[in-house]
């Protein structure tokens, strides 16, 4: 049991956490955004495959990263564009679109994968560049700051995503979008903009969250390599509140978890059935939320679809 | 209203589900299979049809069978010879059922289910089709004690070439720790892993194997952390199974820690660190399984690709730099499997 | 007659978008060089070209329909449940257990209790975030998306040890599935092919559900709960009760789902590691159904036949041209997608016809027939 307790497991099982973190975090904080308008995302998982395919294949042909994570941004725009339009303008079931768009996403990386590459191949990925100064810090230094630059970027998201949606203008149109939006609306408020704005936001960062797997963190692509995920960045979003905090705190938790379970399994002393120890996080994250008794509401017209014509 | 509404709402369906029907192909009835002539007249070719729960080209079980089929029909001549269909991503298993009805009902002279959560499937619909074989793996149960004669069974020794991996791989561990990636703890993976362990302990038995169990086949991001997990308990030679591990072999790669593969060859995903592999061969099998068929045998008969006749292969990879000495240990490691000197226990 | 014509209209709105769907698939076929007359010809044969085509649809639209019905009683309470996957793996479980344990039982006997194990077993799996979200404020997106992975992994735990079939575990590569059925438990076939009783029960639950949501007291409760917590709690209804009571029975029928998949498919349980092998994913997909049966449980009779016949020819389809099975995967979302999004045409007409009724004072005072709103504001539970 001590074995789990020594400096160096500490900093490994840490470091893990961060990584596994990072596609939540990207996926998780566009679908604060979407919720926060009042609209609820479901295809998350959809926009993560798309993302990871399209990045991973201008990667493997082009060798040049950035136009990866570019076409990574281009995607998930486009499939926040349709989502958009299928919720905002169309008034669409959001939860159910939502499936249909993670069905179309899952069958369309594959398809494209098949089509294309027709095997699993690597690329060379973003490397991990150490922060000067920083990175020499003991142990911190090597948790925090000796990542690949995508995993600074979804970290330095939750900062910057909470001064949007709490310090400025533009975040504080979203909040009354996603609270009351006839009020919004009768201020001059545009919830048809606010909500395509923050849909394809959500499908920009989805886009990155898979990119950020197939071109940083893991640099393969394999069919429905996600694997779920998506769901759980949706997940995420509840747990911590709908505040990027709050979304840091969940992905943290859940991902330093899925760490820690992995390590149980190799220590010899705790012989555990692998089966439970995968069981950890998902059943870790709900006894936190309801220890935590959080009383925090969701934004009120989520899942409702704006008519202006009512 | 409502009522009408629901009452039109079936009506409109089953009228458009018509007017598409007379658009569509007119639908035949099948024909039953006892109905089939049992001898193929000549011009026609060998059809085969393969049912499988991943892809294609998954670089792990579905591919190895896939890409067999596909050795055997350029053997025989290629597509006038034989037909190949597949049915991939078949992971449920009653639309592999349905599938395996489908391909049986339409006159496939061999139905391959290339899984093992298939076989309740066939043990139920093989009874019907009593001239049209039926295969399925990894298992070596044909059912022929429960008087079912047209189905084959086949099975991977995997724990062979894992015992071969492991010997290699406790020899070239400097740290004396080795990690292993699994999906869940069953079946073939399962096998692969007990025989690595047993190689490794074989050569030293000191040596720290570590085992993680990810609980998915294609969770790649968990696949490459528990990789992580690993290399961060110290270990410097990994192995895994699945079509999961493409995640594991780049993190073993950014790392520099070696890489055992099996099933496939993976060595094309990182030619620096990939030593070896166990490259299922399952052509062995079905040429066996072809043979007996136009004997008129149908089933009945289970086959194992072993080490000892070429179904299994260890596969090195050339451009690593293997010891000698190391090479020596896991060519007699082979040896000793074949002649039956090393047994791996594996329960 | 003019109400005829727009309600006919309304009726085949799902139809056409499928048809446009199709139609933006068809450009997908023509890309992969596959004849789409000959790809859809196959999807249509295979779902209700023969007797058995239509067999298998009906197979695949029966759990569809039982987790469908769970769907539209939790959507009338304002809950989402999307844990409908893991509560069909429990419920299967549980079931299977039964017929494992009393092998000596009578079949008619075996076959009640099973299905009442697996309505259990769904239950408390739907229960357990029914009570976290009354009681303590846990959304149940969150609550249900984690338990489906737990039952997952607690199904691959229960087949590898203890539920592990006796003859797997003398064999060397031991797969993960528990002994078979005793022939007298399984579910009767209705035809000769794999259709069977199973569909006739989730038939008539489905008019049971409608009696229970439209004639009895608890329905109006459950109806009331979704429609407005707030003005039900001063009418005396206990809104948290309703809550976990409405995740309960939503998780009771996908269970059920799982025993008669069980029961009258497998014939035993079985696992390659993920929860769809063994659902289907039928946990997800009949949410897609009842949605399209207009969260009805008389309208989700037809709409889960359709979506099972789109799944059952999209597998034809595969086989018969050849493409990768991500094509199918596609379309279906494709489908999903321009569904749903035609219901605005739906929901405009019935506003003018609302309208146009209010002017005219027409007597029809029939409950309107779809839920005025799918989700509730989340803090709904509290009741202080």
């Amino acid at each position: 049991m001590s074995e789990i307790f020594s400096a160096s497991v500490i900093i490994s099982i840490l470091t893990s956490g961060i990584r596994l973190a990072t596609p939540y975090l990207y996926a998780a904080i566009g679908e604060t955004f979407s919720q926060r308008s009042g609209v609820l995302n479901l295809g998350v998982e959809g926009q993560m495959l798309l993302g990871a395919f399209v990045s991973f294949y201008v990667v493997f042909k082009t060798e040049n990263l950035w136009l990866g994570l570019l076409s990574a941004i281009i995607v998930g725009a486009l499939m926040g564009l349709a989502m958009a339009f299928v919720t905002v303008n169309l008034q669409a079931e959001q939860g159910i679109s939502g499936i249909g768009f993670y069905l179309f996403g899952l069958g369309m990386s594959d398809l494209l994968f098949k089509m294309l590459l027709g095997t699993v191949e690597t690329v060379k990925g973003f490397s991990v560049v150490p922060i000067p100064i920083l990175s020499k810090i003991p142990v911190i230094g090597e948790i925090f700051f000796n990542q690949n630059v995508l995993v600074y970027v979804a970290f330095l998201l939750v900062p910057i995503a909470w001064f949007v949606l709490n310090k400025t203008t533009l975040g504080l149109n979203i909040r009354s979008v996603g609270e009351n939006p006839e009020a919004a609306d009768s201020v001059g408020v545009s919830v048809v903009k606010i909500r395509y704005f923050t849909i394809i936001l959500g499908g920009i960062l989805s886009g990155v969250a898979g990119a950020s797997m197939s071109i940083a963190l893991l640099n393969v692509f394999q069919q429905n390599m996600t694997s779920g995920l998506g769901f759980i960045a949706v997940a995420l979003v509840y747990f911590g509140a709908w505040r990027a905090w709050g979304v840091l705190a969940g992905a943290l938790l859940f991902s330093m978890v899925q760490a820690i379970q992995l390590r149980i399994q190799i220590i010899d002393s705790i012989s555990l059935s692998p089966d439970i120890a995968v069981m950890m996080p998902y059943i870790l994250t709900i006894i936190v939320l309801v220890a935590s008794v959080s009383r925090v509401r969701a934004p009120s017209a989520l899942t409702k679809p704006f008519d202006r014509g009512e | 209203m409502k009522k009408n509404l629901l009452v039109i709402l079936v009506l409109a369906f089953a009228l458009l589900l018509s007017a598409c029907g007379s658009a569509a192909a007119p639908a035949e009835e099948a024909a039953p299979a006892e109905e089939m002539p049992a001898e193929e007249i000549p011009a026609e070719p060998f059809k085969v049809a393969i049912i499988m729960p991943s892809s294609i080209t998954d670089l792990a079980f579905s591919q190895s069978m896939y890409d067999a089929l596909v050795a055997v029909q350029e053997e025989m001549g290629g597509e006038s010879a034989m037909e190949i269909v597949y049915s991939e991503g078949m992971f449920v298993v009653d639309d592999a059922a349905a599938a395996i009805r489908d391909y049986a009902s339409e006159g496939y002279d061999l139905i391959i289910a290339h899984g093992s959560q298939y076989g309740s499937s066939l043990q139920e619909i093989a009874p019907d089709f009593p001239t049209t074989s039926f295969a399925w793996g990894t298992t070596l149960n044909t059912f022929k004690d429960e008087g079912i004669n047209n189905v084959f069974a086949y099975e991977a020794n995997s724990q062979e070439g894992g015992y071969v991996n492991g010997v290699m791989a406790a020899s070239l561990s400097k740290s004396g720790v080795i990690g292993v990636v699994g999906p869940i703890q069953a079946g073939d993976a399962d096998l692969y892993v007990k025989g690595f362990v047993a190689g490794a302990k074989s050569v030293n038995p000191d040596v720290e194997v570590n085992v993680n169990w990810i609980g998915s086949f294609s969770d790649v991001a968990l696949a490459a952390e528990a990789a992580n997990t690993h290399i961060g308990a110290g270990a410097d030679v990994l192995t895994g199974t699945a079509q999961m591990v493409p995640g594991a072999i780049g993190v073993a790669e950014e790392n520099g820690a070696l890489w055992f593969g099996t099933q496939a060859s993976q060595t094309s995903l990182a030619e620096d660190i990939v030593v070896a592999n166990q490259v299922y061969d399952w052509t062995v099998v079905l040429d066996e399984m072809l043979a007996n068929i136009k004997n008129g045998v149908y089933g009945g008969e289970a086959y194992t690709i072993t080490l000892a006749n070429g179904g299994l292969v260890m596969d090195y990879n050339s451009a690593f730099d293997l010891p000698a000495d190391v090479k020596a240990a896991a060519d007699a490691a082979v040896e000793g499997i074949i002649d039956g000197s090393i047994e791996i226990p594996v329960e | 007659m003019r109400s005829r014509m727009n309600a006919l209209f309304d009726a085949m709105l799902p139809v056409f978008a499928t048809l446009a769907a199709l139609g933006v698939g068809m450009i997908m076929l023509l890309i992969l060089r596959v004849s789409p007359l000959e790809a859809y010809g196959a999807l249509w044969e295979g779902a209700f070209g023969s007797t058995n085509a239509i067999a298998e649809t009906l197979v695949k639209a029966t759990p569809l329909l039982l987790v469908g019905l769970g769907i539209c009683i939790a959507f009338r309470a304002n809950v989402i449940n999307i844990g409908g996957e893991g509560q069909m793996i429990i419920g299967g479980i549980l079931a299977t257990q039964v017929g494992l344990t009393f092998t000596d039982a009578p079949g008619w006997l075996i076959i009640i209790l099973a299905m009442f194990a697996g309505f259990l077993g769904g239950a408390i799996w739907g229960g357990i975030p029914g009570a976290l979200k009354a009681y303590f404020n846990v959304n149940e997106i969150l609550s249900t998306v984690m338990m489906n992975a737990i039952a997952v992994q607690l199904m691959n735990f229960l087949l590898r040890g203890p539920m592990i079939d006796p003859a797997q575990l003398e064999k060397a590569s031991k797969i993960p599935q528990t002994a078979r059925l005793a022939e007298a438990f399984r579910l009767p076939r209705l035809v000769p092919t794999r259709l069977h009783l199973g569909f006739l029960i989730a038939l008539v639950l489905a008019i049971l559900v409608y009696i229970l949501l439209w004639r009895t007291t608890l329905g109006y409760r459950i109806r009331a709960v979704g429609q407005n917590p707030d003005a039900s709690r001063y009418g005396g209804i206990r809104v948290r009760r309703r809550i976990v009571l409405a995740l309960f029975l939503s998780g009771a029928f996908a269970g059920l789902a799982g025993a008669i998949q069980v029961y009258g498919v497998n014939y035993r349980m079985i696992t390659d590691g993920s929860a769809s092998g063994f659902t289907g994913a039928a946990g997800f997909n009949g949410i897609v159904a009842a949605l399209f049966g207009q969260l009805h449980p008389i309208g989700t009779i037809p709409a889960s036949i359709f979506f099972g016949a789109l799944l059952v020819g999209a597998n034809k389809m595969q086989r018969v041209v050849q493409i990768p099975s991500a094509l199918i995967t596609a379309l279906n979302g494709l489908v999903v997608v321009f569904v749903v999004s035609s219901e605005i045409w739906r929901k405009k007409r019935q506003r003018q016809r609302l309208a146009l009724a209010r002017q005219a004072e027409s007597e029809d005072d029939d409950v309107s027939p779809s839920a005025p709103e799918l989700y509730p504001p989340a803090e709904e539970a509290s009741e202080s």
